[in-house]
């Protein structure tokens, strides 16, 4: 029942703040039935975009479904679960790879980006230009980018090699090479992300008072001890949820990866990632119940990698 | 917040979450119940294509179908991963939006009947005596039949084809009759220093074994032998080395990343002596925009290795039914249309080889290829093996394995115990593979 169906002694109820004795009661019933009203059409999305998949994806990753989702399958257990972690051929590996780029680019993401937003903290003429610079790869979607690195790093045809040779140094294979395929993507996530990583910090750092600085220079403190000893303890909060929000991303990429290396990261699937393993999994394989419990086994391991970061960037601001 | 405020909105939470399930559930029983049986007499007939030659040709002569059947043709055209990933995700669901398929006879057929995803052809194929099914070559038309029925009509056919440089060897007295000659002038012409290649070819992973199946024929081998794996056999596992040699010691850097898409322009901008690939992408090569050799190529049939010259000759593309289809009537009429003896021979008069005998027959359409690659297409035909990958449900899981040792081999590693570990592997996917297909 909505609230249009009252009648119009309790509409005046709900109009009147519910002074009179029993009114309250009526208009809080109203009220709650009018909140899920209002909910509803956001429940209804939410259910069908959300919950639904991540049930189905729940019952996938206990079933043998293979070849077409709508034939019959059964429930296997935890079988999918204990293949995909007994699987050192690609499971494992992908784990690894997924933490290496991760934390590798990452790590150089937030050092450069620091640097950077330490450099722009000061206004400085042609300020606006450089932002707007930064931008530009972030606005970037990634396969453009993928494809706009391929190009460029083209053994053969690219334009790298070129400069590499102009200045008397060795050719390199970068993405054709089975062992130099994950340093350059993570130098290419390093490209596309640190700007992100810089507007973050640079937007923290606007925000810490200048007095502690102003005094730890008149103590006599060098510019890397101010750094190290004021801004940076300052700095934590920001610090610590750039790295979280850039880190969860990063587990996820997918897009460079698959634009560059193509199905299974590459020829000896140097660049698969947990994620390009998931992928493969359902529409090169079809395997779709192995492939729900290796994601359902990823989003995990992501919600432990946020835990564990959350509860380092507490302890540290504490 | 107290005690009592957090178990309340615990249980907030607790109906929000039953609300959103059930909301979920409302929205999937009134989608399926809500599923139309028969089509509008307005909508279009849904082709869903590669982006091919064949499809760009065909979608010229649409007015004249659309005239004859009463309906509007409506033609998305997609890479073949994404055409291969929309169909998994469209099918998956029963979607009726789809009415015709161009699909990889060789790569998707097996499993599409499978699932029961492509509607049964076969009367409708052989009760039409001017339709002419015995017309379409025999090969393509076994890969278009799985378990006796007829479940697509190939469209376009593919042999391999040894493109050269006619002035690279004029001097050398012609090109490659042997593979052993084929390795011998690749490395006599590399200057890989100076960015010039003896062979290019596709050295990824999957993406090889395609054409890699050429080389592994012609040294006596095959994917599999009596449904068991056979990828560690004397013959695979030279087959493996040659093709590994061939591309680490005259192909390019980086070949390991390379499937058609990164091998070819290195050939089209003149930049390697030789290049095996499909014959149906000839026209590429013939391009003044994208070309720098359309006056210096040459068309040769495949090599011989020690067990003959011996490529594949498969429908590279067919067209099937979607089974879930409100429209199958007017879709069967297009399949019949399109690959009609007329219509094939138009096709093929416009340079894209079809299945049917009746144009390879006729010498008004094998006047639009240059003759040399006439000839090595009526060779390849000839002599060709009925399949280029193996032959299972999940292709892309055995081109991954079958495709290990090639790469070993590409990179210089010892083959034989790369090749023996794939082989496990496969044979333990083949058991796999074949309990699901029920063998």
């Amino acid at each position: 029942m909505s609230v249009l169906q009252t009648g119009p002694r309790q509409r005046r109820t709900a109009l009147d703040g519910g002074r009179a004795g029993r009114r309250p009661r009526t208009f809080e019933q109203a009220n709650r039935r009018l909140k899920w009203a209002m909910l509803a059409p956001a429940l209804l999305f939410v259910g069908s975009m959300i919950v639904f998949p991540l049930l189905f994806t729940l019952d996938l990753a206990f079933s043998d479904a293979f070849g077409a989702v709508n034939s019959g399958r059964e429930h296997v257990g935890f079988r999918n679960f204990t293949d995909a972690l007994g699987d050192t051929r690609r499971f494992w590996p992908a784990v690894q790879r997924t933490v290496v780029f991760t934390v590798g680019a990452v790590l150089l993401e937030t050092v450069l980006g620091l640097a950077l937003a330490m450099l722009m903290r000061k206004a400085f003429r042609g300020m606006r230009w450089v932002r707007v610079i930064l931008l530009i790869p972030l606005l970037t979607t990634p396969v453009a980018i993928g494809i706009l690195w391929l190009l460029i790093l083209d053994p053969t045809n690219g334009i790298a090699n070129h400069l590499l040779e102009s200045v008397g140094l060795p050719p390199q294979e970068f993405l054709g090479s089975v062992s130099q395929s994950l340093p350059t993507l993570m130098l290419i996530d390093v490209w596309q992300w640190t700007p992100m990583m810089t507007l973050l910090l640079l937007a923290g750092l606007s925000t810490l008072p200048e007095e502690p600085e102003e005094a730890a220079h008149v103590d006599g403190a060098n510019a890397w001890q101010r750094f190290r000893h004021v801004v940076l303890p300052m700095l934590s909060t920001t610090l610590a949820t750039a790295l979280v929000l850039r880190s969860v991303d990063a587990l996820k990429t997918f897009d460079l990866l698959y634009a560059t290396k193509g199905p299974g990261g590459g020829s000896d699937f140097e660049a698969e990632t947990l994620n390009v393993y998931a992928y493969g999994l359902t529409f090169d394989y079809l395997e779709y119940g192995l492939a729900s419990a290796v994601l359902v086994l990823f989003t995990l391991f992501i919600i432990g990698v946020v835990l564990v970061l959350r509860r380092r960037a507490g302890r540290e601001s504490a | 917040m107290s005690t009592n405020s957090r178990s309340l909105s615990r249980r907030a939470l607790g109906r929000l979450a039953a609300a959103a399930t059930a909301a979920a559930g409302g929205v999937t029983l009134a989608g399926c119940a809500g599923r139309a049986d028969t089509a509008s007499p307005d909508a279009p007939l849904r082709i869903v294509a590669n982006n091919h030659v064949w499809a760009e040709a065909i979608r010229e002569y649409f007015g004249e179908f659309e005239e004859h059947v009463g309906r509007r043709v409506v033609m998305s055209i997609l890479t073949a991963d994404q055409l291969a990933n929309s169909y998994n995700v469209k099918l998956n669901a029963s979607a009726t939006d789809i009415d015709v398929m161009m699909l990889r006879p060789l790569q998707d057929l097996l499993l599409f009947a499978h699932n029961d995803w492509v509607a049964d052809l076969t009367d409708l194929v052989t009760g039409d005596r001017d339709y002419d099914w015995s017309d379409f070559q025999e090969a393509p038309r076994q890969r278009c039949t799985v378990a006796d029925r007829v479940v697509s009509v190939p469209v376009v056919t593919e042999r391999p084809a040894l493109y050269y440089r006619r002035d690279l060897v004029a001097d050398l007295g012609g090109p490659p009759a042997t593979l052993d000659e084929l390795m011998a002038v690749s490395l006599e012409l590399a200057d890989r220093r100076n960015g010039f290649f003896g062979y290019v070819g596709r050295g990824q992973r999957a993406g090889a074994v395609s054409q890699w199946s050429s080389f592994l024929y012609s040294f006596g081998g095959d994917f599999t032998v009596d449904d068991r794996s056979a990828i560690a056999t004397d013959e695979a596992i030279a087959a493996y080395r040659y093709y590994g040699e061939l591309l680490e010691r005259t192909g390019p850097p980086g070949v390991t990343n390379m499937t058609l898409e990164q091998a070819m322009p290195i050939f089209a901008q003149g930049k390697a002596a030789f290049y095996i690939d499909a014959d149906a992408i000839y026209t590429n090569f013939l391009d003044p925009t994208i070309s720098t050799v359309q006056d210096t190529i040459g068309f040769a049939p495949f090599p011989a290795g020690p067990a003959g010259a011996l490529g594949y000759n498969i429908p590279s593309w067919s067209l099937s039914i979607n089974a879930f289809s409100l429209l199958r009537d007017d879709a069967w009429e297009f399949v019949r249309w399109a690959t009609s003896p007329e219509m094939v021979a138009r096709i093929q008069g416009d340079g894209i080889p079809g299945a049917r005998a009746s144009a390879w027959a006729d010498s008004d359409t094998l006047g639009a290829f240059p003759p040399e690659l006439a000839e090595t297409m009526r060779i390849g035909a000839e002599r060709g093996v009925d399949h280029d990958r193996p032959e299972v449900l999940q292709v892309g899981r055995a081109r991954d394995i079958v495709g290990r040792p090639l790469v070993a081999a590409v990179l210089g590693q010892d083959v034989p115990p790369v090749a023996r570990d794939a082989d496990a592997e496969f044979a333990d996917f083949l058991v796999r593979d074949n309990r699901h297909r029920g063998i």
